[in-house]
């Protein structure tokens, strides 16, 4: 690794005051962020750890809306339950070690195209609180590693609608547990979303032709003749862009039977 | 540089650190704790398991200033009191759960960490939660029936030894 400055503030002013330095970077639970700097990937001067700042931690469920601090670890949302297919969710990404230090602001900063929590932002129809504004979830996934955020500005929180029926499935690359493709299904307030991550190059999308589909008919049945083109589909020597494609289609069918 | 002051297996460790300096760095080196030991270095392969405030982490995969005023706890403050093996420790010598040790401390952290949770786990509830550990030596089989038997449960069907 290169020698860097590490910050480490107890509350999110002194956090946003030390990010305003030169090629000072965030740093949250770091289990991307650290084996990208010893590759050398990374060279921020300074890295300001979020992690000790409490007001950053933490899940509230309040009339229907689970708010989730930027901070949180999956293994605390994998704990919590109020939401329990994003419960299930966060309790199936990477191991139980990497669970005790990854943080949802962390992932959705990141925005790997093929991590969980993007897709069950994106249906969920969730809200990325910063400390500067709110985004809604639509116009904030940019691209691949892309968001909305600007530089030095942090996920405070995250807000869940708890919808009436919701379930994810990922159809994970077992070596590192990411998702070869995760769809995560919502059926609430906001209609039937259905969220794709894993499979774009573009990152997480909205598969809208299967939304509709749902919302006359909230039954694997509905997608029947239904896919979605393998152009800008990822491909790796894990799988083709024309496998993937076919999988969005296989694992949407299982989220929605497991959403029941 | 940094102070940073830890308690590791009860015992206050202070030193001073870079940023950059990981807690496995810093818990081998500073407070001499060898038994953590470092594999891929690029957290795969969970060798360097440990305990901070209860929660396992891989200490490779994690700052040493960010464990400042922490507790931890590493495959050394495994052992009884009187320095006998612990039960999941013993458990794997009983039934073979390692050929060459080099990932075992991980092992036996991971294996505290699922019994702290879930004091009777499943075959499968065991394998699960050794996702984030590797053993290129023993096939894993002996592993699992160690943390089988250290939980208590019968582990006579359990294939392998």
């Amino acid at each position: 690794m290169y020698a860097f400055e590490l910050e480490r503030p107890t509350t999110l002013a002194d956090a946003i005051k030390a990010l305003g330095g030169e090629e000072a970077q965030p740093l949250s639970g770091g289990q991307t962020l650290i084996p990208t700097l010893k590759q050398r990937l990374a060279m921020p001067s300074t890295l300001v750890s979020l992690t000790g700042i409490d007001e950053l931690k933490g899940i509230k469920n309040e009339g229907g809306t689970l708010t989730i601090g930027g901070a949180t670890c999956h293994a605390d949302v994998a704990k919590d339950g109020s939401y329990p297919a994003l419960s299930d969710l966060a309790g199936h990404i990477g191991d139980p070690h990497v669970r005790n230090r990854g943080t949802i602001g962390g992932s959705l900063a990141n925005n790997d195209p093929s991590a969980c929590y993007p897709a069950a932002a994106l249906a969920s129809g969730a809200t990325i609180v910063t400390n500067n504004r709110e985004i809604a979830a639509d116009n904030y996934f940019t691209g691949l590693f892309e968001t909305a955020l600007d530089e030095g500005e942090i996920i405070t929180a995250v807000k869940f609608p708890i919808p009436e029926k919701a379930a994810y499935v990922k159809f994970e690359q077992p070596a590192s547990r990411f998702a070869l493709v995760g769809v995560f299904v919502t059926k609430g307030a906001n209609g039937v979303r259905v969220a794709v991550t894993g499979a774009s190059e573009g990152g997480v999308f909205r598969w809208t032709e299967a939304e509709e589909a749902l919302s006359s008919n909230f039954a694997p049945s509905a997608l029947e003749g239904l896919s979605v083109p393998a152009d800008g589909m990822i491909g790796d020597l894990h799988g083709t862009p024309e496998y993937r494609a076919h999988l969005v289609g296989v694992i949407t069918k299982r989220a929605v039977m497991k959403a029941g | 540089m940094t102070n940073v002051t830890m308690t590791i297996n009860g015992r206050s460790v202070s030193g001073t650190v870079e940023g950059r300096t990981l807690l496995s760095t810093f818990i081998r080196e500073t407070a001499g704790a060898t038994g953590t030991h470092v594999g891929c270095d690029t957290a795969q392969c969970g060798a360097c398991t440990v305990h901070v405030n209860g929660a396992s982490v891989k200490s490779c995969n994690m700052f040493a200033m960010e464990a400042d005023g922490a507790d931890v706890t590493t495959i050394e403050g495994m052992a009884n009191a009187d320095g006998s093996l612990g039960t999941i420790q013993q458990a794997f010598q009983d039934h073979h759960g390692l050929q060459c040790g080099f990932c075992t401390p991980g092992m036996v952290m991971t294996a505290a960490a699922l019994l702290k949770e879930n004091p009777t786990p499943t075959e499968g509830e065991v394998r699960e939660y050794l996702s984030g550990n590797l053993c290129r030596c023993t096939g894993y089989h002996n592993i699992v029936k160690a943390i089988m038997a250290a939980s208590g449960q019968d582990v006579s069907s359990i294939a392998a030894e």
